[in-house]
């Protein structure tokens, strides 16, 4: 029923115009309500352990956020809680505009990812197609208008992400930085506000990397959504961001990447002492980033 | 009626051979049966070859095998002993995958526990002292002695099995594919994958009773292969499996009824036959449009 909207959205000319709309009723609403994401001193803790506390982030409309952290320090975890799949213990989060989980339609989600392998013999184009009406129960009958109009709106995200060229063959078939960009697609699909990717540069090689991160930033722009990208290594991004989130030691800092990244901060973040190089080639370097499972024994044995 | 069937042997005159496989009430019998059967197999069998759960319908088709030795021992229907079997391997396999993310993860459970079935379902055999010609239909099928009753009985599973897999079809297709983005987008992915596996097991006791245990990947497993293989089409993968499932399972009950060999071996030659061509096919395709990209896509 809740996606009878989405369905209706795809004939409007403007639909960014529809998003930016909510944020100002939202903002009208209440004051301070304007933001895609809104964290405020939240915590989560999983299996008795704290993954983080005290955690405060914010993520505008329209803006292209990456969650940077050593492996284990609770990235995913952010994710899962901005789309309501597990509970905070503290604190108190609003996802455009509710809480989270209640507009998950309005959420498009990249979870971090194993590839499809190569024995999927499902077409890209059916995948993409999953992500418009997939949750829908019974099955649809041909000829109906609103097929007519699903069919174009996916066609329409496809030649947005670039995959036009390779949506009829079967996913398993693709190379990764092509099945990244149907994924996007796929989350894309029903104009989503927020945009969820975790990890999507992960097992891309370089110069997939920088033209995935180049069409997310575009998209940003063109959809006017917001942004949450989960990465590993922040250089492949570090041109298209406009602010980065650190995840650890616990808990998490935000800021432009030069801010964050910085010597200063990653030291005061992890309690240890950390040196960030920059390369002659405007590349980051992280020194002395200790592993998570320290962070986690240092920091917990009081919560 | 039945007075005037004569059997007369295979003539080579379409016609008239048709006329004869109708002849005997046993004989329509058992093509309807199979009929309604190779349909509810071509589509649980292309969900269960998309989520990858082929050992799963392996397990609940070996519990089958003592399901209908107890009940022919007890001197009841082997069709309820088909069907309780497999509904509750079906709901324990549910329980099992529950609680952990994958059937896979207890293969080895599995595996144990088909190994006491198929000791179970010798034991009742044994222990009922009857023909061995019972245990060979038992576990290589039969196309003799099908009721109206269970024609009736097989329609009626059969129509709510697939009335069931078409109201959830895109949310199970969702769930199948992309389990993680489609609980996201609040897709009851447990609960459909429970559900699954109860309709799988019910697959499973009706194929029996045609194939027989040990031979219903021929209908489940094979024609949705075949399906997956030359197409990646959801709906006409589940209409291709469907259509070969039906192909075989007439074909094999005509051969039977012309020949001395069993209904089972037809069937799974023919279906097993048409997967090898369908994976030749696509290896031939494969080699070409490779061929054809090479110098272009470097």
């Amino acid at each position: 029923m809740r996606r009878s909207g989405a369905a209706t959205a795809v004939e409007e000319e403007n639909p960014p115009g529809m998003i930016a709309m909510t944020t100002l009723n939202d903002g009208a609403g209440r004051p301070g309500g304007g933001a895609a994401v809104g964290f405020e001193r939240a915590a989560v803790r999983l299996g008795g352990r704290t993954i983080w506390s005290d955690l405060s982030v914010s993520v505008e409309h329209g803006e292209f956020v990456a969650i940077l952290g050593p492996n284990g320090a609770g990235k995913s975890t952010l994710v899962k809680a901005v789309l309501g799949l597990l509970p905070l213990a503290a604190g108190a989060v609003s996802v455009l505009g509710g809480p989270p989980g209640e507009a998950n339609d309005r959420i498009g989600y990249l979870p971090q990812r194993r590839n499809f392998d190569a024995g999927t013999r499902i077409r890209g184009i059916d995948i993409v197609r999953l992500g418009l009406d997939g949750a829908r129960w019974g099955i649809p009958i041909p000829g109906l208008p609103s097929r007519a109009r699903a069919s174009a709106r996916v066609a329409e995200v496809l030649e947005l992400v670039g995959a036009t060229g390779f949506a009829h063959n079967p996913i398993g078939e693709l190379s990764g930085g092509e099945q990244q960009r149907l994924l996007i697609a796929q989350a894309l699909v029903r104009r989503p506000g927020l945009l969820l990717l975790d990890e999507p540069l992960d097992s891309l090689d370089l110069p997939n990397q920088a033209s995935v991160a180049a069409l997310v930033r575009r998209i940003c722009q063109e959809e006017k959504v917001a942004v949450l990208l989960v990465a590993h290594d922040i250089n492949p991004i570090l041109g298209y961001l406009d602010r980065v989130v650190y995840v650890a030691g616990g808990t998490a800092c935000e800021g432009s990447p030069e801010q964050v990244i910085s010597s200063e901060t990653l030291s005061r973040l992890y309690g240890a002492p950390i040196e960030v190089l920059r390369a002659s080639d405007g590349r980051l370097v992280v020194v002395g980033q200790p592993e998570a499972p320290f962070v986690h024994g240092g920091r917990h044995a009081h919560d | 009626m039945i007075e005037a069937a004569i059997f007369e042997g295979l003539s080579w005159n379409p016609l008239s051979d048709v006329r004869q496989l109708v002849a005997f009430p046993f004989m329509v019998n058992a093509l309807e049966a199979g009929t309604i059967v190779a349909v509810m197999a071509g589509v649980t069998g292309w969900f269960m070859v998309l989520r990858r759960q082929t050992f799963a319908g392996h397990s609940l088709s070996v519990i089958a095998f003592p399901g209908a030795a107890a009940a022919s021992l007890a001197g009841l229907p082997i069709a309820l002993g088909y069907f309780s079997f497999c509904g509750a391997s079906a709901l324990a396999l549910a329980g099992i995958a529950g609680s952990r993310r994958s059937l896979s993860a207890e293969s080895a459970a599995i595996g144990s526990l088909q190994a006491l079935a198929l000791a179970l379902g010798f034991l009742f055999v044994s222990l009922y002292h009857g023909v061995l010609s019972g245990l060979d239909s038992l576990l290589f099928g039969t196309f003799l002695g099908i009721t109206r009753g269970q024609v009736t009985a097989l329609l009626a599973v059969a129509v709510a099995a697939i009335a069931l897999i078409i109201f959830a079809a895109r949310p199970l297709f969702f769930a199948s594919v992309d389990a993680d983005v489609a609980r996201a987008a609040g897709v009851p992915v447990g609960l459909l994958g429970f559900a699954f596996l109860l309709v799988l097991g019910l697959s499973v006791a009706a194929t029996s009773q045609i194939t027989g245990a040990l031979l219903v990947f021929a209908l489940l497993v094979t024609p949705a292969a075949t399906a997956h293989q030359l197409t990646a089409r959801p709906a006409l993968g589940v209409a291709l499996s469907v259509t070969i499932a039906l192909a075989v399972t007439w074909l094999g009950l005509a051969l039977a009824y012309f020949s001395a060999y069993p209904v089972g071996f037809y069937v799974t030659s023919l279906s097993f036959a048409l997967y090898v061509l369908a994976r030749l096919t696509r290896v031939v395709a494969g080699a070409r449009s490779r061929a054809k990209l090479t110098p272009a896509s470097v």
